[in-house]
């Protein structure tokens, strides 16, 4: 990755982001007087700032750099993600689970399980999310410190209390001590109202660089067919990048994820997109915030209008860059993966010193100088362009960079940043990535000094303490948070194998959630000691399903597993085309050994809970809201329906 | 919570929209124009314009 060159103008709208952060934690500091100001923002927010909120902590940099990479890997198909895996979730935990959230006056989802369970299940829950959110944070700010390292051209290092700081650690500390500084002050509040503006800087800093891409390609049909042109060459249909449902339909071999429509429907679309929406605290968080019951039921409403359409804000750019990819003309390619300038050294070297006649021993010789393969065509054309005219270092460097065969499609979004954007937007989109990163560690730690406060500390070691106490705890949570995030940040860039197994373990644990959930709020037969011992048992089944599944190309000639990472390390019993599908698979067994667990768990333990108990936490033990001081057009189920519609129509017309 | 998020909203998008505004008269050069658009002074006004009428909202929302 080339460094950027920043202008004046760049570096202004950078700290005009800065100073309004912080400005808004001062100015929110005077508010906070008790535990519930600073942690849950006394249920205080109105709708349209909870529910841009509420999509926003979910629109960290990882997304906005995610999305965009595999809309060059997967074409529209990656839409998926929000149509099928997140309106429909949204509009559920609308109109069904709020209600007993927000109505039960459950500070966390955590302190839900426990009014409907018992400690135990709370305890489970809030230790796993809490540790879960740290290394969330910790991957969001490595991300973000890497970026910058690798970005902006000054090489800076300092010398603290005898310790060597480099460029990584004085961009991590400065990142994080800005974070900390406007949560510390302004608490929940300060984190929602800057997840607002991340989310008009996202949608402000990127939408010129779709429009200039679309121009630049010619439009959306003349990108449709170069997307052909794509799939072709891919050896799938010509509408594997451009159509959602017809490739999935036809099976998991026709379509570039390697999913099958059970997996997307039943995995993605149900036990993955509902346990993360209708479950994670981190986004029901910003809902339970919202100032009255109405309000809180709308905000998972409003945040699905930008949801349904960000796809054009973050998959497109992606197509944009695959389509670009097809012509020769745009001079452009998908960055490939990041080599160090010693390794490009020694590739010129090699380059220069080996007879050009031999391009096989050229092509050679630069694949083991750089650590990646090369394209031996360029390589021969490379050799005759310095035969006719001696090359220059730097036109050697730039042909060497050009013929790397793999691509790194996490740069997409970058390099399309860097080929649109002249310096003053260039200065507003990457501001919308960092803030997006920024952000992200906010609504972490926010998320996570509340389970702390309340679930963790409250819960098992004091329990009758005055307001003022928690309202300090809450704040040194937030401080340990950060400081932890910062560890797990260092973690995370020193060990990436150990941050996978960490990841891989959370997903275990994810997987078999919204069971519990589902279980709990509408069949009142539930037990804790069912929930507790079900959910363990789906974590156990995830685990084993790992150990006897794997992906194909994990597989060497003799069958053998390659990389015990992903899986089939007991035993191959099934391997899938992609990670994709075997996570997708993975998540619908954990699913259905959770609910069977659970329901077989429950039926032989006793009811520790009476109806009464029960009442305003179980569906039918609840007395169902009354809309009708509402007009019809404002009522969630109404407005659940519109938009499940709509939803509807964009899979036609994508389809 | 005591502060309307449309002032500080509204007063970024105005200040930076101003500024691209500004940058784009300015600077013509051929780093600063797109596939032939002087993107920084349209996106500018675009920008000035949604912050002004957040600090509207702002204002008559009092």
């Amino acid at each position: 990755m080339q460094p950027i060159q920043l202008h004046h103008i760049d570096y202004a709208i950078l700290i005009a982001y800065v100073a309004f952060v912080l400005g808004i934690g001062w100015t929110l500091a005077r508010y906070m007087k008790t535990s519930a100001d600073f942690l849950t923002s006394a249920r205080s927010i109105p709708t349209w700032v909870t529910g841009l909120a509420f999509i926003s902590a979910n629109l960290g940099a990882l997304e906005l750099v995610g999305m965009a990479a595999s809309g060059a890997k997967y074409g529209i198909s990656t839409a998926h993600f929000y149509w099928v895996g997140a309106i429909p979730a949204m509009i559920f935990l609308a109109v069904f689970m709020m209600p007993f959230y927000y109505g039960s006056k459950a500070r966390s989802v955590p302190e839900y399980l426990k009014m409907r369970f018992d400690g135990r299940v709370r305890l489970l829950n809030s230790f796993a999310f809490a540790v879960m959110t740290i290394f969330a944070s910790g991957i969001s700010m490595n991300a973000l410190a890497k970026l910058l390292a690798n970005l902006l051209p000054w090489q800076m290092s300092l010398n603290v209390l005898g310790f060597h700081l480099g460029s990584y650690d004085i961009y991590l500390w400065i990142s994080s001590i800005i974070v900390l500084l406007y949560v510390l002050k302004g608490g929940l509040t300060s984190a929602i109202y800057t997840e607002v503006l991340q989310f008009f800087m996202i949608v402000l800093g990127f939408a010129p660089v779709v429009y200039l891409g679309l121009k630049d390609v010619g439009g959306w049909h003349s990108m449709n067919n170069s997307l052909q042109t794509v799939a072709t060459n891919n050896g799938y249909a010509a509408d594997a990048w451009t159509s959602a449902w017809k490739p999935l339909i036809a099976g998991s071999a026709h379509n570039p994820m390697g999913v099958d429509l059970f997996a997307m429907l039943f995995g993605l679309g149900f036990v993955l997109s509902f346990g993360y929406w209708c479950t994670n605290f981190l986004v029901v968080q910003r809902a339970m915030a919202a100032k009255n019951m109405a309000a809180a039921r709308n905000t998972p409403l409003v945040a699905s209008v930008p949801k349904m359409v960000f796809p054009f804000l973050v998959i497109v750019p992606g197509m944009i860059a695959a389509a670009l990819m097809t012509m020769p003309d745009k001079h452009y390619r998908i960055p490939p993966p990041l080599v160090s300038s010693e390794n490009y050294a020694k590739a010129v070297d090699a380059f220069k010193t080996t007879n050009p006649a031999n391009t096989e021993k050229m092509t050679q010789a630069i694949d083991e100088a750089l650590g990646k393969n090369v394209d031996p065509a360029i390589i021969l054309s490379m050799a005759r362009a310095n035969l006719d005219n001696k090359l220059s270092d730097e036109q050697i460097k730039q042909g060497l960079y050009n013929s790397i065969t793999e691509n790194d499609y996490d740069g997409v979004i970058l390099s399309l940043v860097k080929k649109y954007c002249p310096p003053g937007l260039l200065g507003l989109a990457l501001t919308a990535l960092l803030a997006s990163f920024m952000s992200g560690m906010a609504g972490n730690v926010t998320a996570f000094n509340t389970v702390f406060t309340y679930d963790l500390y409250q819960a098992n070691f004091a329990k009758n303490k005055s307001d003022k106490h928690y309202f300090w705890v809450g704040k040194f949570a937030t401080i340990g948070g950060i400081v932890l995030s910062i560890a797990a940040a260092y973690f995370a860039s020193q060990y990436n194998n150990a941050m996978d197994i960490i990841q891989l373990v959370f997903g275990f644990v994810n997987a078999p959630l919204f069971a519990t959930f589902l279980l709990g709020m509408f069949w009142k037969r539930t037990t804790a000691t069912g929930a507790f011992l079900g959910l363990f048992g789906g974590i156990g089944s995830s685990a084993i399903f790992h150990a006897l599944t794997t992906v194909k190309s994990n597989l060497d000639a003799s069958g053998h597993v390659v990389n015990v990472m992903k899986g089939g390390y007991i035993h191959v019993v099934t391997a899938f085309p992609s990670e994709m599908a075997q996570n997708f698979w993975l998540a619908a067994f954990a699913f259905i050994a959770a609910f069977v667990l659970t329901v077989g768990i429950s039926l032989v333990t006793k009811r520790t809970k009476t109806d009464a108990e029960l009442k305003g936490l179980v569906y039918s033990l609840t007395p169902k809201i009354v809309d009708n001081n509402q007009p019809w057009y404002q009522r969630p189920a109404v407005l659940g329906i519109v938009l499940l519609i709509c939803c509807v129509i964009l899979n036609f017309i994508f389809w | 919570m005591g502060l309307d998020i449309r002032w500080p909203i509204g007063l970024m998008f105005t200040l930076i929209g101003a500024l691209l505004t500004v940058y784009g008269m300015i600077v013509k050069s051929d780093n600063a124009i797109s596939l032939g658009i002087n993107i920084n002074f349209i996106w500018g006004i675009v920008l000035l314009v949604f912050g002004l009428a957040m600090l509207g909202g702002a204002f008559y929302g009092r």
